[in-house]
């Protein structure tokens, strides 16, 4: 059954959407990262224009992370002032994100630069895991390492500003939280992810947060990130699909709830394993569409009615 | 009918120079002069239908509403593809078909065909820089055209009109699921011995009906409100999502 989208300006199957979006959605609640990081390049392959697909992905993020924020407020896994922190910074981020996004279009390299974009990270996201989760597996094999410390303290944690966040068991520089929150902004905006893949790393290896609080946090933050991106674009770029969004998001919440049961019963470095799988595959394939010769060299944009 | 239709019709007889002919020598109508693209629209046919007040043939231009559209060119930087070059086509129609009821050469001279545009060789488009190279400008004209031909809005080549009898006749025209919305013109004209004897335009409109319609206006007009209408759907769909799993 086809769905005429409005703001795309095109038709597509409604069962594919919903399948996209709970494949999303399961991975996303296998893994317990947002997912949005797969839904747009998704989105990209089956047709959808650059554009509609960032601004529509980061739509769909806000009820997703909505969804999954609650239950960790409800487990008490939020540090509520870290999330302010950044989301000061994730605010700021994403307005000069949306700015940027309209500058890159107008010149006509919006397309390239998501593409772009989504290579480069994903790629060494993906490298990273591999390597990350290559280790534990090798670790568990051989038992009895040297207990680690709490968290590392490096020389970033000591410049000025410094703030006490209790819930994290933290005292440390506001500006490290502040410009994480700011370069997870600007991604937010080009590339309609939460950037959870980029802030869950950044908040265990480099703020030194507790593990237990990070998922939650996150999510909390993302939802405003997602909030402001969504109507900036709205009103700058005018290219958020709310069918899509809705559409996406109904299959999303399917999918996560069937992924949270199955991540259950797998191990999480296997589990890290197979994301960072993926996501080579995603970023391979997004790095290949760019160098192979398109069939057309010219391209054509009918600017607005 | 519109005053617009009438002022576009005396324009047309006006540009014809032919004695007066008793009686109208063209009448020519669609069956339906509105396009509803609604949820489900897979594309539709209209049909052209009409008399001639004798013998002669008839040829029909479909025009779509007229926009700016940018070119661009890609090259390998770097061992990726990234567009390198553009233009700017200034009142590019969004959509463009030509129907006759004989091959074209067989019975309107080139000058005929350039001066009312018939076939898409003849579509005049304005290049907005002018330091371009004709060849340059050549090159990216094509490929709009091209472009607009996988998109199935220009036609492929000349679309058939049929005479019932000697001064019948009608043709469908099939639009594609994606047509343009805006206002259409389309334009017959009656040809007899290599000159246009009479000419007629009527107006078509295709527009989003239906829900789909209204999200897409709202989107525009009210960016603002429509951005935040947006968030708060989201948010509340995926807080009534996890309800269910509260204590999950």
């Amino acid at each position: 059954m086809d769905l005429y989208l409005p703001i795309a300006a095109m038709s597509l199957d409604v069962f594919l959407l919903l399948a996209l979006g709970a494949a999303v959605g399961f991975l996303s609640g296998v893994f317990g990262v947002g997912g949005g990081f797969l839904l747009t390049p998704f989105l990209i392959f089956i047709g959808v224009p650059h554009a509609v697909a960032v601004a529509s992905s980061a739509n769909q993020l806000v009820g997703a992370s909505v969804s999954g924020a609650l239950a960790h407020w409800r487990r008490g896994n939020i540090d509520f002032q870290m999330a302010f922190v950044l989301l000061a910074g994730g605010l700021v981020g994403s307005a000069a994100g949306v700015w940027l996004f309209a500058v890159l279009r107008r010149i006509g390299q919006i397309d390239l630069a998501i593409s772009l974009s989504y290579a480069l990270l994903l790629g060494t996201l993906g490298a990273l895991m591999l390597a990350e989760s290559t280790r534990a597996i090798l670790r568990l094999r051989k038992p009895g390492g040297p207990r680690r410390k709490l968290h590392q303290h490096i020389w970033l944690h000591g410049l000025p500003l410094k703030m006490r966040f209790r819930r994290s068991k933290l005292y440390i520089s506001a500006l490290l939280p502040l410009s994480l929150g700011f370069a997870v902004g600007v991604l937010s905006a080009i590339m309609g992810v939460g950037g959870g893949f980029v802030m869950i790393p950044a908040m265990i290896y480099i703020l030194g947060m507790p593990t237990s609080v990070v998922p939650g946090t996150s999510l909390f933050q993302i939802i405003f990130v997602a909030a402001t991106v969504t109507v900036l674009q709205a009103v700058s770029n005018g290219t958020v699909d709310v069918v899509l969004a809705l559409v996406l998001l109904v299959g999303g919440v399917i999918g996560a709830q069937l992924g949270t049961r199955f991540g259950q019963r797998l191990r999480g470095e296997q589990l890290r394993a197979m994301l960072a799988f993926i996501v080579l595959a995603v970023a391979a394939k997004l790095l290949f569409d760019l160098t192979v010769t398109p069939p057309d060299l010219y391209s054509l944009e009918t600017l607005g009615p | 009918m519109r005053p617009g239709r009438w002022f576009l019709v005396a324009a047309l007889m006006a540009s014809v120079t032919v004695p007066a002919v008793a009686a109208e020598p063209l009448i020519a109508d669609l069956t339906s002069h509105f396009i509803a693209i609604t949820t489900g629209f897979t594309g539709t046919d209209v049909v052209l239908f009409g008399a001639t007040d004798g013998t002669g043939d008839v040829i029909a231009i479909v025009r779509g509403p007229e926009h700016d559209a940018v070119v661009r060119r890609k090259s390998r930087v770097a061992g990726i593809w990234v567009n390198t070059q553009q233009m700017t086509f200034t009142g590019v129609p969004t959509y463009y078909a030509v129907y006759s009821s004989r091959p074209l050469d067989e019975i309107a001279p080139p000058q005929m065909q350039a001066l009312h545009q018939i076939g898409l060789a003849n579509l005049r488009l304005g290049a907005a820089e002018k330091n371009r190279s004709p060849e340059e400008i050549n090159d990216f004209r094509a490929a709009l055209i091209r472009e607009r031909q996988r998109q199935g809005v220009f036609g492929d080549g000349v679309g058939r009109i049929t005479f019932l009898g000697d001064r019948l006749f009608r043709a469908t025209i099939p639009f594609p699921a994606n047509l343009p919305t805006g206002e259409y013109r389309v334009e017959i004209f009656l040809v007899r011995d290599k000159a246009v004897i009479s000419g007629q335009t009527t107006p078509l409109y295709a527009s989003q009906a239906g829900i789909d319609a209204d999200v897409y206006e709202f989107a525009n007009r009210e960016a603002l409100l429509y951005g935040i209408i947006a968030v708060a759907g989201a948010a509340m769909a995926g807080w009534l999502a996890s309800l269910p799993f509260r204590n999950a």
